[in-house]
């Protein structure tokens, strides 16, 4: 009798701990979003200056983009090293939170207006087609340009023209285009107009 | 209706109340008694864990038990102390709490009774509890350093609690000759912030170096070795000289006699266990234990730290206490800022969870921590924790430092995101 009762005691609480467990492996995508505010704002938004607002964006976007950095197909200072340390299950459920908060875009980004008004011509020539409604868009995947920290896209295109990052195909071509036609003044009066999104 | 009958009807109805896998739960008052969260400490965990706790349950009456009206941040100090950055700049209030619907009470608090669940304050108040969370920060073993106390301090800083003690460090540096003398006095482990006394070394000899330079920088540690020690080294070769005769800054290390021992603040001399030396300038960072109130609320064990439990952060010692911060044993989470602002989120999540009826959530926390050797050279130290098997764990492969080859571009992001980390984190926790 007795031992029967330690039996049951012992299936009880290892069935109790192993469902636990299980159910316990992914935390909460809102538990997972929450870690990452002291770098991207509550809920992903980003005081700046450079670290890139993460609300908005499209959850296959953000789970891509978490996985070039952790397999270091997309160069970063830190990013590469904070990303390796979670499961395929947890970035689905940070993407998921973040896909789900408003964008706000950046707060008192200095612009050129001139400049700015060249950087829309650019963006609708070169860009608009998969960054769409100026850039505002993250719907087929595309990232958040317009409002978005310009120093934090500065970087990302840089190390995507220096093929420290991956780069689309398509993204690839209009790049070199821009670059042919432009030179560095392009990216400069692009940055400008996405400064200029308010 | 007693605090025990409640919560036995909590947990009843809990059952019925669906815990949500959301962080997030809808109101519902139960026999129209609001639950009571009391936090004791409006620093970079309280503030975090007011805030969160009213995101996720509107619903809780959450109070906020602070002494000082503004609240000077740690990390970014040494900025100041560089020159690069006002006093200003790392003061913070508290209105942002108070529009979460934080009840924000400026007191001192003298005493947690954990049985009965109440906080008391030097005004003379009462706070009733459901859960109480404790984030005092650090306290000083004063006792550790002949000579050395909190009035010896105002003449002497420590300035590792930011403000006044910030602005004391900065005004004596700028006030001090061409050709002086800074003794920096690191504290042994475990402290608040690992590399934050070598951040300071690094900011005072961008000061000096920029002003004074005839100036020297001695830091005499206890330790051997520190927090970020290649990176730090290897800016001090770059910018100050480390390493040859004409160095800004010498290091000494605990085997090599650094340990300081006692000061004189008559004759501005310190006492390590080799020999005596005279500064122009000394702080003093003095060894740290749990502040002040854990003691007086009997949460620290025997080395004067709050041991807890690593997915709520309830004290092992009292039941419905919650610790969080530096005062913590949250091992191998650090003792910083992010740190902090980590543990309240989990915190928070798991006492909603439980004054809804529900089991505490499986947490995540996160460490990123920037120091500025100099402006357009930043380093970083991060990494991502879980909780497996009762404990808080490193996850394997992640984190970790800043490349040791130095890359003047990717330094000068990392000093970028430095500041935007300051002003994210700071906008989390007081916004």
């Amino acid at each position: 009798m007795k031992r029967k009762l330690a039996l049951s005691a012992v299936l009880i609480a290892g069935g109790f701990a192993f469902s636990s467990s299980a159910m316990a492996e992914t935390p909460s995508a809102a538990m997972l979003g929450y870690t990452c505010a002291g770098c991207h704002g509550t809920n992903g938004n980003s005081n700046g200056p450079a670290t890139p607002s993460l609300a908005g964006a499209s959850k296959d976007y953000i789970i891509e983009v978490m996985e070039y950095y952790a397999s270091g197909e997309r160069a970063s200072t830190i990013m590469g090293r904070i990303a390796k340390g979670y499961t395929k299950d947890e970035i689905k459920a940070m993407a998921e939170f973040f896909s789900k908060q408003k964008f706000v875009p950046a707060k008192g980004q200095k612009f050129d207006a001139k400049l700015a008004k060249k950087g829309a011509k650019l963006h609708d020539k070169y860009c608009e087609k998969c960054h769409a409604e100026g850039g505002t868009s993250s719907e087929d995947d595309a990232g958040i340009l317009a409002g978005q920290w310009t120093p934090y896209l500065k970087y990302t295109l840089a190390d995507m023209q220096a093929g420290k990052s991956h780069v689309p195909k398509k993204m690839k071509k209009k790049m070199k285009k821009m670059k042919e036609k432009t030179g560095d003044a392009g990216i400069e009066q692009l940055l400008n107009y996405y400064a200029s999104k308010k | 209706m007693s605090n025990f009958t409640r919560r036995k009807f909590l947990k009843v109805t809990g059952a019925a109340a669906a815990a949500s896998s959301a962080l997030t739960f809808s109101s519902f008052a139960i026999g129209g008694a609001k639950k009571k969260v009391v936090i004791v400490g409006g620093g970079i965990g309280g503030a975090t864990a007011a805030k969160y706790l009213k995101m996720m349950d509107s619903s809780i009456d959450v109070t906020v038990i602070e002494a000082n009206k503004d609240y000077y941040t740690c990390f970014m100090s040494n900025e100041v102390l560089g020159g690069e950055r006002s006093i200003d700049s790392i003061r913070f209030g508290y209105t942002g709490l108070a529009g979460h619907g934080v009840k924000v009470v400026h007191d001192w608090v003298t005493g947690i009774d954990a049985g009965k669940r109440v906080v008391k304050t030097k005004g003379g108040k009462s706070f009733s509890y459901d859960r109480c969370i404790v984030s005092p920060g650090v306290d000083f073993k004063w006792e550790t350093i002949e000579g050395y106390d909190a009035k010896v301090a105002e003449k002497i800083p420590h300035a590792w609690k930011a403000g006044p003690q910030t602005a004391l460090l900065r005004k004596q540096l700028v006030a001090m000759r061409n050709g002086g003398t800074v003794i920096i006095a690191p504290p042994p482990n475990p402290f608040r912030c690992p590399p934050g006394p070598y951040e300071r070394a690094s900011q005072i000899a961008h000061y000096l170096k920029k002003h004074k330079p005839k100036s020297k920088i001695l830091i005499l540690d206890p330790k051997d070795k520190f927090s970020k020690f290649g990176l730090f080294t290897d800016g001090w070769k770059r910018h100050y000289g480390y390493g040859t005769d004409n160095s800004m800054i010498t290091w000494i290390n605990g085997a090599n006699g650094g340990k300081i021992t006692g000061v004189d603040a008559n004759s501005w001399t310190v006492s390590a266990d080799v020999e005596d030396f005279k500064g122009d300038v000394i702080n003093i960072i003095p060894a740290q234990k749990a502040g002040k109130i854990a003691f007086m609320a009997g949460l620290t064990n025997e080395k004067g730290w709050c041991p807890i439990d690593g997915k709520t952060f309830e004290s092992t010692i009292h039941k419905n206490i919650h610790v969080i911060g530096d005062s913590a044993v949250a091992s191998p989470l650090p003792k910083s800022g992010y740190a902090a602002n980590s543990e309240a989120k989990v915190c928070a999540a798991a006492i909603v969870a439980m004054l809804n009826g529900g089991k505490a959530p499986q947490p995540s926390y996160v460490n990123t921590c920037y120091s500025v050797i100099a402006p357009g050279d930043g380093i970083s130290v991060a990494m991502v924790y879980a909780y497996k098997d009762g404990k808080i764990i490193k996850v394997k492969g992640s984190g970790g430092l800043t490349p040791s080859k130095f890359d003047p571009e990717m330094r000068a992001r990392e000093e970028q995101y430095a500041h935007s980390w300051f002003n994210n984190i700071t906008a989390d926790v007081f916004g």
